[in-house]
């Protein structure tokens, strides 16, 4: 499986990401530049964390008119795995590639920490080695991890489970001082409809080597091997 | 030549953690007939169209585009001409 | 109108120095030549009062690829690799702007870095501010903060260690001083240097506007009223910019076509342009008027004396200008041949076909006075040593002396401030802020390294000898409690005004202790800062020299962290288990008196006790490990309950005060736990270092309970309890 990853000018978990899929999952993988246009080749696409174009305006304002976001809506479209990480999920956000809008965080500051969160559906091919329900740590970084949608779109989402994980406590209940930023219903990451999208505040690179304390991240990027691996399973059975 | 002054606020119905921030410095200062704080951003754009709707058109765009996130902001500008 | 002063003099040069500027020239200096002076003779730039003072570092080391000098230090840790370092102060400019201030404070430090063709890997820092109580302390302290947060995230490098000190001597004069560690290849290490007669010089980066032109050499003549309205007081920053130009200067580096690459920082183009001619033994000559522009009609003056940010002097191989230049379009970035290099030994400034000045690189570089100054032993020294403060009453309630120190924010958890940074980001970082240091993993080997900031200035107001010398041996044995080995040091001074002989003697004394310590404890000083007049009318900080350390660990698989493990370890002191009371955090707290001896301290001893603690977790010996510093064992105790979540129970051998030995400073002193089986081990090995070891007692339980040995309970805590007061501390202070 072929792993690319989106490299803006500010971007800074780029190196992160390519370590991950690289020395942890020893996966092919490249870097694309930010005015790339074709992707073909790959088969999953992580916009990584940092700070796109400077992010003065908004996080990810201009990111979205970069050549290679045109190349990734089409590449979505298509089918292909879109993965958007902290500022990577406020970059499909801007770009209408999933709904809703990020805010500063309601207190104010950037937050480093970790956080816990629900899985609340392992029917995602990101999530698929996950219990459904199951509670995992990951480190949060960031400003602007406020998420919001209006009323209507909130309900769709939750309608639709396309909310993937929310801030819990080490228990595993949702409550308002799990929610490290004021994001609507302590979201943290969701999908789009077609569940080909995700973007998560959380950075699953962060927790995915024994080293580094925390491993529960791993399982984000095996989950997409599994279901790529599931994918070629049908493809070659036929029994898609 | 005109001159654009834009000002980008949260919409009515969006929490803004800024503005309550504020609000509550200055009720602390003892200001405290301020009913309410909304905290935006304000653009000024230096353009060199000759022609005022083309000028008010392109700006408009500008806003929905990208300098406001019609999602969660709203947005109103000033458009005054100036001598170059 | 007033009588004007001299141009010299408005420009802060002496009679005496202004004298000198002529004999070198054989002439009068123009207006242009006068500001390069009047800057690259600045204390900042020249070290002039402290210069003969800072010989006395250890500089030298198998260890050492590049001493002071150069942009930043370059210890080796092996395999081809090595780690560049320097800490450097931002104190002036934060106690005005503190956002900015403390923002351009990151920048130029991490410009510093990737000079030397390193990657910058880690930041740190050290922080005094006031007391929380004043309004105006608590904007310092929150802009400051999220001033090196705002930056140092947007460049996606981690802050992984610092530390925060409250007291009242900065009340009107905060303290910053910010630390960047970089990673390089032997063989890519660049250095600031404009060698090879005819290589091209180029400025890449930011364009130059009028920012932080120094006030002092602020002359109103050639500057229009309206002029000096625009001219901005403060130096803002660019963190996005400077990630570009981290990208860019690295990707330019890789090719191999750089001959020498500086950062522009005090005194921006004037200082770069001079010191890596002088480095190389060369001339420069540029001509201001291809140097791009933010602002309009600038004079030359204004160009070579601004301090616009993010920006670098890069000096490539000759026909390799348009390689530069493509590399950094590839970014975004302007890079512009300014200028050449030359043969001749002289600066030489054009505008076009005029020629602005013309000086000698050594004059500007070498020339400058040097001032020995004759110190004074202050009138509080001898007063403040005999203090009788075992006179003090010794307190009822130990709990409520605990309490009451781990809620004081110069011991409670820092937490609100790191949690700010982004200090994972690069994932290396495996040891996060906290602890005693930061340790980082080196990707692609077993490495890793260790990293801490320190120092304890009531020790050196007190006893500015034994200060220095623990400032240096507490910095070694942070790392030792993490399983690094020292490698090399980074030292920010931090002192008032020079020219008053009891500051003198302050700044001459901490740097004859902290030498003395380098020399014991065999770790080299590679690079560092002076900060004078740190003053506010006529009233200094304390003095606070801050080292910076950076050490090895071989097997990063092994680091040791402070919390307490598991149930029925036991708790094993290493060091004496004495009782101090004097110039300890304990006094100041909660008997308002800073005053009585500092702790001596056995340079050999500290060296046995961090050799045997670093031993002891190399073997696996050792499950935690956590040095004792302000507040003593009891805090050290109770620091490592609450990393750890776990209670415990101790009997104490106490003679004398209580209080000297539950929170006083004693030095050389590390709380470490093993396994029941492993106790003896552990005094055989302690033994063989000749280092004192001593079981005080076990991990368990949900309180920390301290007894004597006739089982009266002197301290007996619910974790849980102490926890809330240290981490709610700042956040409660900062509202």
């Amino acid at each position: 499986m072929r792993f690319g990853i989106v490299v803006f000018p500010g971007s800074n978990c780029d190196m992160d990401c390519y370590h991950v899929i690289d020395q942890v999952l020893g996966h092919p993988v490249s870097y694309i530049w930010h005015q790339e246009k074709d992707l073909t080749g790959f088969d999953c696409i992580i916009l990584p964390g940092g700070f796109s174009y400077g992010d003065y305006l908004r996080s990810g304002a201009i990111a979205r008119f970069s050549p290679v976001m045109e190349a990734v809506a089409e590449f979505a479209a298509k089918g292909g795995l879109v993965l958007g990480i902290c500022n990577g999920f406020q970059i499909l956000l801007e770009a209408g590639l999933l709904p809703g809008a990020m805010m500063r965080n309601n207190c104010l500051q950037f937050r480093c920490q970790d956080v816990y969160l629900k899985v609340e559906t392992n029917e995602t091919p990101f999530t698929n080695i996950y219990r459904a329900g199951e509670v995992i740590r990951m480190p949060i970084a960031h400003g602007e991890g406020n998420y919001y949608a209006a009323p209507e779109a909130l309900a769709e989402l939750e309608e639709n489970g396309q909310v993937v994980f929310r801030y819990c406590t080490p228990g595993g209940e949702v409550t308002t001082e799990a929610n490290p930023n004021g994001s609507c219903n302590n979201i943290a990451g969701i999908c789009n409809k077609e569940r080909n999208v995700l973007g998560l505040m959380p950075h699953p690179e962060r927790c995915a080597e024994e080293i580094l304390g925390n491993t529960d991240g791993k399982k984000l990027f095996l989950s997409i091997l599994s279901w790529w691996e599931g994918q070629r399973c049908e493809e070659v059975l036929g029994c898609g | 030549m005109f001159q654009a002054r834009i000002f980008v606020t949260l919409k009515d119905g969006v929490l803004d953690p800024q503005g309550a921030a504020v609000k509550t410095a200055l009720t602390s200062l003892g200001y405290e007939r301020v009913a309410d704080v909304r905290v935006g951003k304000y653009i000024v754009l230096s353009l060199g169209h000759s022609n005022r709707e083309e000028a008010e058109k392109e700006v408009r765009e500008m806003c929905e585009r990208l300098l406001a996130n019609p999602v969660i902001e709203n947005y109103f500008f000033e458009l005054q001409e100036v001598s170059s | 109108m007033a009588e004007q002063k001299p141009l010299w003099k408005e420009m802060g040069l002496t009679a005496e120095e202004y004298q000198r500027i002529c004999e070198l020239l054989g002439r009068e200096p123009n207006y242009v030549e006068t500001g390069m002076f009047a800057v690259l003779w600045s204390e900042h730039c020249a070290y002039k009062n402290s210069r003969p003072v800072l010989k006395l570092f250890p500089t030298s080391g198998p260890q050492v690829l590049q001493g002071p000098g150069e942009n930043a230090g370059v210890v080796d840790i092996g395999d081809g690799q090595a780690v560049v370092f320097k800490i450097e102060s931002h104190n002036h400019p934060s106690a005005i702007e503190p956002y900015q201030g403390a923002a351009t404070g990151v920048g130029g430090i991490v410009r510093d870095i990737f000079a030397m063709g390193a990657r910058p890997i880690a930041i740190l820092n050290s922080l005094r501010f006031g007391t929380l109580e004043s309004p105006r302390v608590r904007y310092l302290f929150g802009g400051v903060v999220s001033g090196i947060a705002d930056y140092g995230n947007c460049l996606g490098i981690p802050t992984v260690g610092g530390e925060v000190y409250f007291h009242p001597s900065y009340n009107d004069n905060p303290l910053v001083n910010a630390m960047c560690v970089g990673l390089v290849e032997h063989d890519q290490i660049k250095r600031g240097r404009a060698s090879g007669v005819g290589n091209p010089v180029m400025l890449v980066g930011a364009p130059t506007g009028r920012d932080g032109i120094h006030g002092a050499t602020f002359a109103s003549e050639e500057l229009s009223e309206e002029s000096e309205d625009r001219r901005p007081a403060v130096q803002v920053g660019d963190p996005f910019m400077e990630k570009l130009l981290i990208e860019a200067c690295l990707e330019v580096i890789q090719t191999g076509c750089v001959v020498g690459i500086q950062d522009l920082g005090a005194a921006g183009l004037t200082s770069a342009c001079a010191e890596t001619a002088a480095r190389a033994g060369t001339g420069i000559e540029i001509d201001v008027s291809l140097v791009p522009r933010r602002e309009e009609g600038m004079t030359p003056y204004e160009v070579m004396l601004s301090e616009s940010q993010e920006r670098m002097l890069l000096i490539p191989e000759q026909g390799k200008e348009e390689l530069v230049q493509q590399i950094f379009h590839k970014w975004g970035l302007n890079a512009v041949v300014i200028g050449r290099v030359t043969g001749d030994g002289i600066f030489r400034v054009k505008e076009g076909g005029n020629l602005v000045a013309e000086v000698p690189v050594k004059a500007l570089t070498e020339e400058a006075p040097v001032y020995y100054r004759t110190p004074r032993v202050p009138e509080y020294y001898e007063k403040c040593r005999y203090w009788p403060v075992e006179r003090l009453p010794v307190p009822e309630d130990f709990n409520k002396v605990l309490l009451t120190l781990l809620e004081h924010p110069t011991i409670a958890s820092k937490e609100w401030v790191y949690r700010q940074y982004d200090h994972m980001v690069l994932i290396n970082t495996v040891l996060r802020p906290g602890g005693d240091a930061a340790v980082l993993r080196i990707k692609g080997t077993k490495k890793g390294i260790g990293l801490t900031t320190d120092g304890n200035s009531r020790y050196c107001y007190l006893d500015p000898y034994l200060g220095g010398m623990i400032a240096v041996a507490e910095a070694a044995r942070n790392l030792s409690c993490v399983g690094a080995k020292p490698l090399g040091l980074t030292d920010c001074l931090n002192f008032g005004n020079p020219e008053k002989p009891e500051i003198f003697w302050q700044f001459q004394e901490v740097v004859k202790g902290m030498s003395e310590a380098c020399k014991v404890l065999e770790i080299p000083v590679v690079s560092g800062n002076v900060s004078f007049y740190n003053e506010t009318e006529g009233v200094a900080v304390y003095p606070t020299p801050v080292v910076g350390m950076v050490g090895l660990l071989s097997d990063v698989t092994k680091y040791c962290s402070p919390g307490f493990k598991e149930p029925g370890d036991h708790i094993v002191l290493l060091g004496p288990l004495t009782g101090h009371l004097g110039a300890s955090e304990y006094l100041a707290v909660i008997h308002g008196c800073e005053a009585g001896p500092v702790p001596e301290i056995d340079l050999l001893q500290e060296k046995a006790v961090q050799d045997c603690c670093r031993e002891l977790i190399n073997q696996g010996l050792v499950k935690s490990a956590h040095d004792c510093s302000e507040g003593g064992l009891a805090v050290a105790l109770a620091e490592c309950c609450i990393a750890g979540g776990i209670g415990a129970n101790l009997e104490l051998e106490i003679e004398g005060r209580e209080d000297a030995f539950l929170f006083g400073e004693v030095q050389s002193r590390i709380v470490i736990t093993c396994v029941p089986r492993h106790l003896e081990k552990v005094r055989e090995v302690a033994r063989s270092f000749g280092v004192p070891v001593r079981l005080l007692g076990r991990v368990g339980g949900k309180r920390l309970l301290i007894r004597d040995l006739r089982g009266r309970v002197l301290v007996d805590l619910v974790v849980k309890e102490m926890e809330e007061k240290w981490r709610g501390s700042l956040s409660k202070a900062m509202g």
